[in-house]
């Protein structure tokens, strides 16, 4: 380990940290005017929230889709296919490896960027929660246009939970940022697109089909 | 690589420049909608459709001048001579006028055996009962000559003069000289006589003061019934009512209130005022009543979410933001207090805004200003009780009060003044009483409730124990007029807020800002702070382990 080399690898391109920065600024403001609206607190004001809130988690809506295009597009959506391999061993490394100074068991490589926790969180949030508290919000939006008999009042409880969810994620995600090379290695790697990884770190087989075609 | 470390710079720079655009989206998306709520005033389409419907407001106009005509110019000596030479060309209206309200005081009502309207068995908890009409007191707003009530003749003056002259004590006049022979007094007949054919000559299409004289004064006083409606509404400014506002569009009552046939729409009183609330757009037959019906039913702009409302909260429910605004309204009446003396004589006490506190003839009293209106489900038609109706007297008893619910589509939230009173009833039938007030053996003359009981009954021909007690009652008056200023119309979260607000115990509506779900909340704010405190101590782990690196 101690013989390796830090490199830099171009890791995110500039589609991918846009969609990234962009969805994180707006998730934060709908969390901001979301709880306001829910009666949290006092801030912008109700209307000023309500049309914060709207606008903003339309513009949302039509990030996600050009982020779903993206990703199928580009064949990216691999790199969220989740396994078990390793699952565990980086479960051991952040509960207890990173306190004796051990090495990540998954190094991050241009093609598999997600370690196996991240794989599953990941196709947790943009396969699950993210698209369901989009479809909660556009329910909400639209209920006039077709609730009938349907309470308003479970879809605003599953919206309400789904963004605290969000918010739980949030705060989990920021403080992981620091925990790469340096304190900001990451957050710096998802601004400029390039990451540090160790020169010698091989793409295990079961992470890319194209690391097993290269070696036939 | 060279070529790589030049992108490298432009990237930065170039995720700078996103992020402090997107930076701006949420400051700057407030500003807009700001500036949105600006133009609205003008574009909002409600406000569109209802100016077009009403561009040539008080243009009205006619064929006729009244003081050409020969039947008009004679030297007339009793109201009902009048009423004759109205006649003699209007043919049909007295009958016309015989099958309104304004003239039976009859109304229809839920139950099939029960008489109902002033003139029935209906009461209130003001002055309670008219008492069939034997209380000649109420007859001064009935809309005939003398005190005959309904066996009389039409006034047609009391909504068609234009003049505030007083008939009754002219013809009392005329009446008296005319029977004393002294032909001194002639001259002063034929004066008398010129001015009532000036009066009667001044013809109008009802004006305020010819509705309000009534509308404005029910319950025996400026203000005393409605809230809504008062002596401040004869010439309101914009911020009191914007559309009789006489600096706005000053609307005459009958610019909305539109008739047929001398029916006179808009009552609100056992049955809805309008059966369907039609914009002009769906039906030109349709009642110009409701706001609907101008300013159709989504009002604000396109993508306002306050469009969203209007299926539910009626728009009087945000744009009136408080009731007597200018002259203050009776809000109790507590009847059980009356009859108190001073040296044998009854008195009266004043309180703040110079109003009765209390009076001997009726009791103690409660006026306030700036009423926040009580909400309720409302399909537009309302309880009535009568003198029959059995009360339970264990609970307050709600006289009068909406009709609706969240299941009923016809139904809003719809903002009530409340008039709490404290009222006589029967202990033994369980029924309200219906005393008899004025004349020589009203109450106000004899200041004996159990005779005033008595007899009152009486003259509904409604059997009374002779055992009377007070009971706690409700009267509900629905708002609608008094509407503000658009930038008058209450803040959100007037409603939407956890805690006291406008609409805290109407149940039955998920309202954001004031509902959640207790359980779901905890949970996902205790994964929220969990979440906090497990990488707060992660991170401190990371610093006192310095992630594990020997130094």
């Amino acid at each position: 380990m101690a013989g390796k080399r830090l490199i830099k690898i171009y890791l995110y391109t500039r589609f991918e940290r846009f969609w990234h920065w962009l969805q994180a600024l707006m998730i934060i403001c709908l969390i901001v005017t979301g709880l306001e609206i829910h009666g949290t607190y006092s801030l912008l004001g109700f209307h000023t929230a309500v049309s914060v809130h709207n606008f903003t988690g339309l513009a949302w809506v039509v990030l996600f889709a050009f982020f779903v295009f993206w990703l199928f597009t580009t064949g990216e959506w691999k790199q969220y296919i989740p396994t078990t391999k390793k699952l565990l061993a980086v479960v051991a490394y952040y509960s207890y490896g990173i306190f004796k100074g051990r090495p990540h068991p998954v190094e991050k490589s241009p093609g598999a960027k997600h370690n196996p926790l991240q794989r599953l969180t990941y196709l947790g949030l943009s396969a699950m929660l993210l698209p369901l508290q989009m479809a909660t919000g556009l329910l909400y939006y639209l209920y006039n246009m077709w609730a009938g008999d349907f309470p308003l009042s479970y879809l605003a409880w599953g919206h309400t939970f789904l963004a605290l969810l969000l918010l739980n994620f949030l705060i989990v995600h920021v403080y992981m940022t620091t925990t790469g090379h340096s304190l900001f290695s990451h957050v710096s790697g998802m601004i400029t697109g390039w990451e540090e990884i160790y020169e010698t770190t091989e793409i295990a087989d079961w992470e890319s089909p194209e690391a097993r075609k290269k070696r036939g | 690589m060279q070529k790589r470390n030049g992108f490298k710079l432009i990237f930065p720079v170039l995720t700078t420049c996103l992020a402090l655009m997107l930076c701006m989206v949420p400051a700057s998306a407030p500003t807009i909608s700001n500036a949105a709520t600006e133009k609205e005033a003008e574009t909002a389409p409600g406000r569109k459709l209802a100016r077009q419907s009403v561009k040539d407001n008080q243009k009205r106009w006619g064929t006729t001048d009244h003081s050409k005509h020969e039947a008009l110019k004679k030297n007339f000596t009793s109201g009902e001579q009048i009423t004759e030479a109205c006649l003699s060309c209007h043919s049909e209206a007295a009958s016309q006028f015989h099958e309104t309200i304004h003239w039976t005081w009859l109304a229809s009502g839920t139950k099939e055996d029960m008489r109902y309207g002033k003139a029935g068995d209906s009461v209130n908890n003001f002055c309670i009962s008219a008492n069939a009409m034997e209380d000649k007191g109420c007859l001064k707003c009935h809309t005939s000559w003398s005190k005959k009530g309904t066996e009389g003749r039409v006034n047609c003056l009391k909504c068609h003069g234009n003049d505030d002259f007083n008939f009754t004590e002219a013809f009392g006049d005329i009446n008296y000289f005319m029977t004393d022979n002294d032909p001194e007094t002639e001259g002063i007949v034929k004066d008398i006589q010129e001015n009532v054919k000036k009066a009667s000559q001044d013809i109008t299409l009802p004006k305020r003061k010819n509705c309000g004289e009534c509308h404005f004064k029910g319950g025996g006083g400026d203000g005393v019934k409605h809230g809504d409606m008062d002596t401040s509404l004869m010439e309101p400014n914009k911020e009191l009512d914007v559309h009789m506002g006489v600096d706005g569009e000053d609307f005459t009552c009958t610019r909305c209130h539109t008739t047929v046939n001398h029916h006179i729409a808009g009552r609100i009183y056992t049955n809805p005022a309008v059966s369907e609330r039609k914009s002009l757009l769906d039906d030109d037959q349709a009642p110009k009543i409701t706001c609907v019906s101008c300013h159709s039913d989504t009002p604000h702009k396109t993508s306002s979410k306050m469009n969203d409302h209007t299926d539910r909260v009626a728009c009087q429910s945000c744009h009136i933001p408080k009731l007597a605004r200018i002259n203050p309204t009776k809000m109790e009446w507590d009847w059980s207090k009356a009859g108190k003396l001073k040296d044998g004589k009854p008195y009266h006490e004043e309180g703040p805004y110079g109003k009765p506190t209390y009076k001997s003839i009726k009791g103690e009293f409660r006026w306030e200003k700036n009423v926040v209106p009580e909400y309720f489900w409302f399909n537009g038609s309302m309880t009535s009780t009568t003198a029959r109706d059995v009360i339970d007297p264990a609970k307050t008893v709600q006289v009068s009060h909406p009709v609706g619910s969240r299941e009923d589509p016809d139904s809003r939230i719809f903002p009530f003044k409340i008039h709490k009173g404290k009222q006589p009833y029967d202990k033994v039938h369980k029924r309200l009483l219906a005393p008899l007030l004025t004349g020589e053996k009203g109450y106000w003359t004899t200041f004996d409730m159990q005779e005033a009981l008595t007899i009152g009954n009486r003259t509904l021909d409604i059997e009374y124990s002779g055992e009377f007690d007070y009971v706690e009652t409700t009267y509900a008056y629905p708002s609608t007029h008094m509407v503000a200023p658009k930038e008058k119309a209450l803040n959100c979260t007037e409603c939407h807020i956890r805690e006291n607000g406008r609409i805290a115990e109407l149940s039955g509506i998920y309202l954001p800002g004031r509902d959640r779900l207790k359980i779901l909340d905890t949970i996902g704010w205790l994964a929220v702070f969990g979440a906090l405190a497990a990488v707060v101590l992660h991170g401190l782990g990371r610093f006192f382990s310095k992630n594990g690196k020997e130094e």
